[in-house]
């Protein structure tokens, strides 16, 4: 079997079910501890306390107000998302990809706003590692699982550029024909289903349990017209 | 620090601005003579009780970008990275991930995380308790909403139940189970304060009513420290003509349980006003100027209860709003500019923000906010039961500059708070700093304004 055969057969079902599984394995893990039944007289109502856990979930996408933040780092990471979105949801090649297998479709951006993203994806992850290894606080709290998670998102981003195999130039713009590069891209595709592999067992899942934890919260303090 | 325990109660010290006991000649930061293997095992086993889904879920969610170390006045004050809030958090992490994460089989398998020994624990008593005043700021720093002073407060339980509380808060603790006050305000000593104060201000204070609809509680910072706290409040519900009372068998709302991580001596401090309340017939439970004991009370109460309370719990600052919204408060105006210092308990962490601002508006007063305020206000750095540890002052002073800050930059003449542990906090810091200003209490500025004309 040739590797991109591989990468495209065996290997993506393999890591999509792991990723599919594992992913729904962790939450069953969170909900089947017990629920704490909350008495207080709550200060608001039951719908508004719904609402304070969705705006918990989008408002937490804001720098929080009059709390100092880190500023660079702050900035750093909105970039190095906003990138990794773009590139993995925009990108012509990677619509269809999601198309032939999910069925579901959306009209892609200009292949130049995935190069220029991906650039600022590497950028901004070499710039979070750096300070993952500089800053006191970050490097504390940084374990392997840090490290994995950067290492296993920056692949498809190296592997994806490898494949353009030539310099960019403005115009005229295409995607590459991909075809003729079946090394690298079964390396690319691989690189992929790596990180759908490590992402419900590291860090990288917070893109799930974001929307848990800030709900949580949410729902808590608006019971208590708390500050979010 | 020794293994050995105190036996005989502690004595107070009340000449200090800081009220708590003595300064120990010797330090007893343990309790019990478990071995290290039981101590480790005892805070498994509590750690393990307070896994929640919501406990669960915020330890499976953190980032580690380390934003929640700038929202911390321990870490502002002393840029060091052990005091990151979340870092405070790691061995609850250790053991969720080992003992109950949907992972469990694999770090257990694979040994990848040792179980938490009791010398971590010891190292980590410092971080969760001389470092940490459970304000919550943090939280709101955190991008994933993860609410760390909450998840602090589950942590302390796990260390009492190891034996590996500070001196301080297990003295003060072990005084409020055997006398029923943490800081000597017995019931005897209550009575015997009250008689004083009415007959030196000339006013009644209620005690002991069989009925009334409100159940006033106070502070054992309150009664051995400011009592005239408890003048103006006396003043205040005279002066709308409230059926109240003070009892005896349940006043004091201060609960180091809650600070200490005992979970039954909370219970049995709660518990105590609850059965007065209702014992009362009291429609309203009114708590003092004391952060801490809105969370035990206002949300906790319930919840340790085991069912809904059958009567409103109201901070005395809610208490005045609702008086001055209902027009029953007739007040005089508030001349010069006045700052406003918020309990984080009862604010950031309570939702009872806008209260003292709708009183101070009542009062017409010039309110010249901090830098910033609110909501995101700084902690005092006393919190937690952290002014009560004398090994921890020189943190809690460094802490305490970012806070003098913020009062110099608000530009106000006066200070005042809702929290008579702030006020500890500030009468001890600027006591040590030689600091010219002074906290005052909202509830006795206010009574200072009662309007003699209706």
């Amino acid at each position: 079997m040739e590797l991109l055969e591989f990468a495209r057969g065996p290997a993506l079902a393999v890591s999509a079910a792991v990723f599919v599984v594992g992913l729904a394995w962790r939450i069953y893990g969170i909900f089947t501890r017990p629920a704490r039944v909350d008495y207080s007289e709550p200060r608001r109502r039951d719908r508004d306390m719904a609402a304070g856990g969705f705006r918990a979930v989008f408002a937490k996408m804001l720098p929080p107000k009059g709390v100092k933040i880190r500023g660079a780092q702050m900035l750093n990471a909105y970039a190095y998302h906003i990138a990794l979105a773009l590139v993995a949801f925009t990108f012509a090649p990677h619509i269809a990809f999601i198309s032939r297998h999910l069925g579901v479709g959306w009209t892609p951006l200009p292949d130049p706003v995935t190069y220029v993203a991906t650039g600022l994806a590497i950028i901004g992850l070499f710039v979070a590692l750096m300070y993952r290894l500089t800053d006191g606080v970050q490097r504390l709290l940084s374990n392997f699982d840090d490290y994995a998670s950067w290492a296993v998102t920056l692949l498809p981003l190296v592997t994806g550029m490898a494949l353009l195999e030539r310099a960019y130039y403005p115009a005229p713009v295409a995607a590459p024909d991909l075809a003729t590069s079946p090394t690298l891209l079964a390396l690319h595709l691989l690189s992929l289903e790596l990180m759908l592999v490590w992402l419900p067992f590291g860090k990288l899942a917070h893109a799930a349990l974001f929307a848990f934890s800030r709900w949580r919260t949410g729902v808590d303090f608006a019971r208590k017209g708390a500050a979010l | 620090m020794s293994g050995a325990t105190q036996t005989a109660l502690e004595p107070l010290d009340f000449d200090a601005p800081r009220f708590t006991i003595e300064k120990p000649a010797v330090r007893f930061d343990e309790q019990g003579d478990a071995s290290d293997a039981e101590r480790s095992a005892a805070a498994v086993r509590a750690f393990m009780r307070d896994l929640t889904r919501a406990t669960a879920v915020y330890l499976e969610s953190c980032v580690h970008c380390g934003h929640c170390a700038e929202a911390c006045h321990f870490y502002v004050a002393s840029g060091d990275p052990r005091y990151t809030p979340i870092w405070k958090l790691e061995p609850l992490a250790r053991v969720y991930k080992r003992e109950a994460g949907p992972l469990r089989w694999f770090y257990k398998t694979f040994s990848w995380r040792k179980d938490i020994s009791a010398e971590e624990l010891r190292e980590w008593q410092e971080l969760l308790y001389d470092s940490c005043t459970m304000c919550g700021r943090c939280t709101l720093a955190c991008p994933m909403g993860i609410d760390i002073a909450g998840l602090v407060a589950k942590a302390r339980h796990a260390m009492f139940a190891a034996g590996l509380v500070p001196h301080e808060l297990h003295a003060v603790s072990e005084r409020a189970e055997r006398e029923g006050s943490p800081l000597g305000a017995t019931p005897k000593v209550l009575k015997e304060r009250i008689a004083w104060l009415a007959d030196e201000h000339e006013v009644e204070i209620a005690l002991d009513r069989p009925q009334a609809d409100i159940l006033v509680t106070l502070s054992s910072i309150e009664i051995m420290k400011y009592p005239g706290a408890l003048v103006a409040l006396a003043k205040i519900l005279n002066r709308i003509g409230a059926s109240w009372t003070i009892r005896s068998d349940g006043y004091e709302a201060t609960n180091f349980g809650l600070f200490s991580g005992n979970l039954e001596s909370q219970r049995a401090m709660s518990v105590r006003i609850i059965d007065a309340a209702i014992a009362s017939g009291a429609t309203t439970l009114v708590l003092p100027e004391c952060g801490h004991a809105y969370g035990a009370l206002r949300w906790e109460g319930a919840n340790i209860y085991g069912k809904p309370l059958p009567f409103r719990v109201l901070h005395v600052s809610e208490f005045l709003a609702e008086a001055v919204r209902d027009r029953r408060l007739p007040l005089k105006r508030l001349q010069g500019s006045i700052t406003f210092h918020d309990p984080c308990q009862v604010s950031r962490r309570g939702g009872a923000t806008a209260a003292p601002r709708e009183v101070l508006a009542a009062l017409g007063a010039d309110l010249r906010e901090m830098p910033p305020a609110g909501d995101a206000n700084w902690c005092c750095g006393g919190g937690g039961g952290v002014v009560t540890l004398h090994r921890a002052d020189a943190h809690r002073y460094r802490a305490f500059t970012i806070k003098m800050a913020q009062v110099q930059a608000s530009g106000a003449e006066r200070l005042a708070t809702s929290c008579s542990n702030c006020r500890l906090t500030f009468d001890d810091g600027g006591a040590h700093y030689g600091w010219d200003r002074k906290m005052e209490s909202l509830l006795e500025v206010v009574a200072e304004q009662l309007d003699d004309v209706r």
